[in-house]
């Protein structure tokens, strides 16, 4: 259950770790929104050749991208197959009444690459970018929300303290999961609903004690004079460096070619 | 001037019961002192209210008769509250439940910068609490990959990078294995012998409690004995009457005392123990 690629922070001193991590969001976001925007080969290419740039920029091996891809194997499947049988346009292919049309096969591969890239660039982030670094990033990112009274800080808190017990929750559940096998629980047979309910008694004692951790956490942060957000200091100040603003500039290139790819090029028939 | 002061401390709450209020008395009129980079232990059974002591040390628990006074202020003085908690850190059980941060070092300068302390001065503490707890090759870990002595050595940073005087301890090693124990004993008294920080320890084991200035054993809310662990620990009858242990060289001993062996001086551990065994047997 603890190796879950996708999510995971692997330290490493390239140049898209050291980027700012307000920077990498934000660039993040504007990659998505773009490969969304794509209409035509020409335009959905190069979201396609970012991601390799970003795979290769990382420094992080392939096999990590891999792994993190696996676990939305089945969405990539499904929705291609889907897609496949569904538009109209000349037909390819027929078997039955299931016919293959050439614009279903564009359809189908359009969303196979933007599933990709979105995979890549968002495994991308969490991959350089530490979860404090990324809450941190949040948190600044958030500020202007303040004035519609959101509880910018809270929030980034409530993400620290989340993503700081997720490993120390997960040992708890296999301790626990352990405890009532040795009294003789079954947790492996049956079908969906009988496992679902020989999961109670673990849910429960853990819910239990992470109130009790919650409380004693409360309790420890009170001891460190925690107050809220209010007259806080962070240690880690984020100073946008001159690779921050490149990259920015760079990323700018690229939406302007993307548009431009978009308008000049005569659409592909979809 | 004592450093902190306990005035005729009670504290009670009431729970109400299926049936009727119950008034749990869980401190009744106790007062001590603790004067300035003592090493002070307090010793007792469950429920004999020492956690709810330590909880008012620095002003998480107020009195509900009595007063506490910290380096000069009330700990019910609402005002200087956060002063109080910078003067007087608290260190708790479970070390897993006191870390805030993901990443070691983050969660050190979470203190400091609950205080609103300038990042480079943050930096700063961080990296001389890190190094006083023998951590600071560990600053970019994550604290679930600790073990737990290393853990605990990191909530006891995190409390120093708010540069206290006092560091009270609530059973700090009491989920800890036996190696886990020493280290934490040994920072501890490392804190106490170089940096001049006043500890309070709450402990089970008496070995740790050997180690101390000064005993307070408590018992039902209120001070059953005091003074150096020699002075506490010879009275082993009283100490074992109240289902307390004594240490056990110190308990050997007393019972080849009561069988009529000469012994003048009961030890405290093994090593004195020792002595003293071969000083009879010569």
């Amino acid at each position: 259950m603890r190796d879950v690629a996708f999510g995971q922070f692997i330290p490493g001193k390239s140049v898209i770790h050291k980027l700012d991590p307000r920077i990498k969001l934000i660039l993040l976001v504007l990659y998505i929104v773009l490969t969304f925007c794509t209409f035509n080969y020409a335009a959905l290419s190069v979201p396609l050749i970012l991601a390799v740039v970003f795979m290769l920029l990382s420094r992080i091996s392939i096999k990590q991208y891999m792994k993190s891809m696996k676990a939305v194997l089945v969405i990539i499947i499904i929705t291609s197959i889907l897609n496949l049988f569904y538009g109209n346009g000349d037909v390819v292919f027929q078997f039955g009444f299931l016919k293959i049309t050439d614009s279903a096969i564009n359809n189908a591969i359009f969303i196979v690459v933007r599933i990709l890239c979105l995979i890549i660039a968002s495994a991308t982030l969490t991959f350089t970018t530490s979860p404090t670094d990324l809450t941190d990033a949040l948190e600044r990112l958030m500020k202007p929300l303040k004035v519609f009274h959101v509880k910018v800080h809270s929030i980034a808190m409530m993400m620290t303290i989340a993503l700081r017990f997720v490993p120390t929750l997960l040992e708890e559940t296999d301790k626990i999961m352990l405890a009532q096998k040795a009294r003789g629980a079954d947790m492996e047979s049956g079908g969906i609903l009988k496992r679902a309910k020989s999961l109670i008694p673990v849910l429960i004692p853990l819910f239990l004690s992470a109130i009790q951790r919650a409380l004693d956490l409360a309790m420890a942060m009170e001891c460190r004079c925690y107050h809220g957000g209010e007259g806080r200091t962070r240690m880690k100040t984020l100073t946008l460096k001159s690779r921050d603003t490149l990259s920015l500039v760079f990323f700018g290139l690229v939406i302007t070619t993307i548009i431009l790819f978009d308008i000049f090029i005569v659409h592909t028939k979809r | 001037m004592s450093f902190i002061s306990v005035e005729n401390l009670s504290f009670y709450y009431d729970s109400n019961g299926e049936n009727d209020l119950h008034i749990h008395n869980v401190i009744n009129n106790l007062s001590l002192t603790v004067k300035q980079g003592e090493f002070l232990c307090v010793l007792g059974h469950n429920g004999c209210g020492k956690s709810t002591l330590a909880k008012h040390f620095n002003a998480i628990l107020l009195p509900t008769e009595g007063k506490v006074i910290v380096d000069g202020i009330e700990t019910s003085n609402e005002e200087r509250c956060f002063d109080i908690r910078s003067t007087v850190g608290l260190v708790l059980q479970n070390p897993d439940n006191q870390l805030v941060a993901s990443i070691v070092e983050e969660d050190i300068a979470f203190g400091p910068e609950n205080l609103g302390i300038p990042p480079e001065e943050i930096r700063e503490r961080v990296d001389s609490a890190l190094k006083a707890v023998d951590m600071y090759e560990y600053r970019h870990h994550a604290p679930h990959k600790l073990s737990g002595g290393q853990k605990q050595r990191i909530a006891i940073a995190g409390i120093i990078a708010m540069q206290p005087k006092c560091i009270v301890l609530d059973e700090p090693t009491a989920m800890l294995d036996p190696r886990g124990r020493q280290e934490v004993m040994d920072t501890i008294t490392k804190l106490n012998k170089e940096h001049g920080i006043t500890i309070i320890l709450i402990t089970h084991y008496m070995d740790e409690a050997v180690k101390a200035d000064r005993i307070i054993v408590m018992e039902k809310g209120q001070i059953l004995t005091q003074g150096t662990p020699k002075e506490v620990f010879t009275q082993v009858d009283l100490i074992k009457s109240h289902s307390l242990d004594v240490p056990q060289a110190t308990e050997i001993c007393h019972l080849l005392q009561k069988t009529g062996v000469d012994i003048k001086s009961i030890p405290l551990d093994e090593d004195e123990c020792v002595d003293v065994l071969m000083e009879v047997f010569r």
